[in-house]
């Protein structure tokens, strides 16, 4: 049971250190409710012509060791972040870094995917969290473990190179539904479709494989691979995020570029069958070193994270040229993010407030907000 | 299980003499100096012995305990460094260009520099081009972070590191 699990208020500024013991898993974060915040009528406009600064409004410094990933909850004011470190808690589970977390849908859940071969579901109960179930399957470590939306299934991926899919069953059951071989190499990273139960898995094998049931009766086949033939990535894909409309996609890569990808999912939402994803453009030129991470907010933001210490936030271009589609500008960079690799970026939830999550090498999470300056 | 050794008959090279540093100009005790080129070769032969695999399992063969710089893995050359940036690339040369050791000496290469350079230095390990078999496949694998890290929590590989990291015999 975690029953040491430190909380802090976000709106202060000295967020209570943990003790020596214990750190790890979750430098969990409660928001003690929203900052108000003048609704700027403008403020889904053009971003462009604002000028825009990314300020760090809070470091949290619980970890000890590199921190790989940050989740905000879907429901709750909740930041949950894991690391290279293991709490005097996580040991009891995970006995290997845990390399990214995961809430559900309904923010009750919380999934954490080790390099001990397993993943591990906790449950908040409020004051604590309790491991309710641990997923064990896997040949070797796991990388990357995402729920569908409705919360009915979850993906996790491997340096195995398969991709298995749970199903959430009643009573903290979950059941292996699915084994998908395909990819020739470590698997880095597993999403589902926000809107879709179509699963996409990035590799080590430089490619984006998207996997689909049919019948919709649990038998996921790989229904396209995204290469460099189809203007893919010429390196290890490491993220994938989606728009929140789900008909865009935006992946990153240790070839240093972010790539945009759309399909006509108005199509399959009618039963038409599959819609592929096509290449729209690639943003290259602005991260120098490997692009680990990648998330696409609600306000249609696209935050990149890298190797170069940077936060790239990319918004779409007002000049939609009809025959080449829609591209993308760079909004702003952040240099000097943090001391040391970016692993990952995820923007809040929250409608509110444009608040980025920043996770590091040097061990700290940074939250960031978006504003104009004046 | 092969009782050979990968590399019978290392070539072994006479070993440069050790470049004398003359003293800075600057007094200053608490001044940074920059990191270069010297610094980072003197970091990676300073108690970096090469011991062949098979001393690490069986003590009764013991081995070529020559350094890489006498095996001529690495020379000064093979090192690129840019202070400012802190960026540096070491390029090695695995004796036999199938040696399956060259994981280990590249994994043990960015282990020594990990430990000895400041953290926000950018760390790239190569093997020089046309010297390995699976050149393209061995620096991918050397430079992603997550294998690296992964690999770093492998008690076996963990060893193997330390013994070739380990003083030397000289």
């Amino acid at each position: 049971m975690i029953n040491n699990l430190r909380v802090g208020l976000m709106e202060e500024i000295n967020f209570p250190q943990l003790p020596d013991n214990q750190t790890g898993l979750s430098v969990i974060v409660r928001f003690r409710g929203e900052r108000e915040r003048e609704r700027d009528e403008g403020r889904r406009m053009d971003l462009m012509e604002k000028n825009m600064e990314l300020i760090e409004v809070q470091k949290l410094e619980g970890h000890t060791d590199r921190v790989w990933n940050a989740a905000w909850n879907p429901v709750s004011p909740i930041l949950a972040s894991c690391s290279g470190d293991n709490t005097t808690v996580l040991e009891e589970t995970h006995t290997r870094t845990v390399r990214s977390c995961s809430w559900s849908p309904s923010g009750k859940l919380l999934a954490t995917a080790s390099f001990d071969g397993t993943t591990a579901i906790w449950e908040d109960l409020g004051d604590e969290f309790e491991c309710i179930s641990t997923l064990e399957g896997h040949e070797n470590e796991v990388k990357s473990v995402s729920w569908n939306a409705s919360g009915s299934y979850l993906a996790t991926c491997s340096r195995d190179k398969s991709v298995w899919i749970w199903e959430v069953l009643g009573g903290n059951e979950y059941d292996c539904a699915s084994v998908l071989n395909g990819h020739t190499q470590d698997v880095k990273m597993v999403l589902w479709h926000p809107t879709m139960d179509v699963l996409f898995s990035c590799s080590y094998d430089n490619t984006i494989k998207v996997w689909w049931s049919e019948d919709d009766d649990g038998d996921y086949q790989c229904v396209q691979t995204l290469d460099e033939s189809t203007n893919g990535h010429s390196s290890t894909v490491w993220a994938i995020s989606f728009n929140a409309a789900g008909d865009k996609m935006v992946t990153c890569s240790d070839d240093l570029t972010l790539k945009i990808w759309r399909a006509d999912i108005s199509m399959m939402h009618s039963g038409e069958g599959y819609a592929p994803w096509t290449h729209v453009c690639t943003l290259s030129g602005y991260h120098d070193r490997t692009i680990f991470s990648t998330h696409w907010s609600s306000d249609d933001i696209i935050a990149s994270g890298a190797g170069d210490d940077a936060i790239g936030l990319f918004v779409e271009s007002k000049q939609h040229d009809s025959v080449n589609g829609p591209s993308f500008n760079l909004l702003l960079k952040k240099e000097k993010a943090h001391e040391m690799d970016i692993n990952s970026v995820q923007w809040s939830p929250s409608k509110e407030n444009r608040l980025l999550a920043s996770a590091s090498d040097d061990g700290m999470v940074k939250i960031w907000q978006l504003e104009t300056i004046p | 299980m092969v009782s050979g050794l990968i590399n019978e008959n290392p070539t072994v090279y006479e070993r440069k003499e050790r470049r004398v540093r003359t003293d800075s100009t600057n007094s200053d005790e608490f001044s940074v100096e920059p990191i270069d080129q010297l610094e980072i070769f003197d970091i990676l032969f300073f108690d970096f012995a090469f011991i062949n695999i098979h001393h690490i399992r069986d003590i009764r063969d013991p081995e070529h305990p020559y350094s890489l710089e006498q095996l001529k893995v690495l020379t000064e050359d093979s090192v690129e460094v840019d202070d400012l940036k802190s960026y540096v690339r070491v390029t090695f040369t695995p004796t036999v260009e199938h040696c399956s050791m060259a994981t280990i000496i590249g994994l043990s290469i960015r282990v020594k520099l990990m430990r000895s350079l400041p953290p926000r230095y950018k760390i790239d390990i190569r093997v020089a081009p046309g010297s390995h078999a699976t050149e393209a496949a061995l620096n991918k694998q050397l430079n992603d972070k997550e294998r690296v890290a992964a690999a770093l929590e492998n008690p076996n590989l963990v060893e193997m590191v330390d013994e070739c990291l380990s003083p030397s015999f000289e």
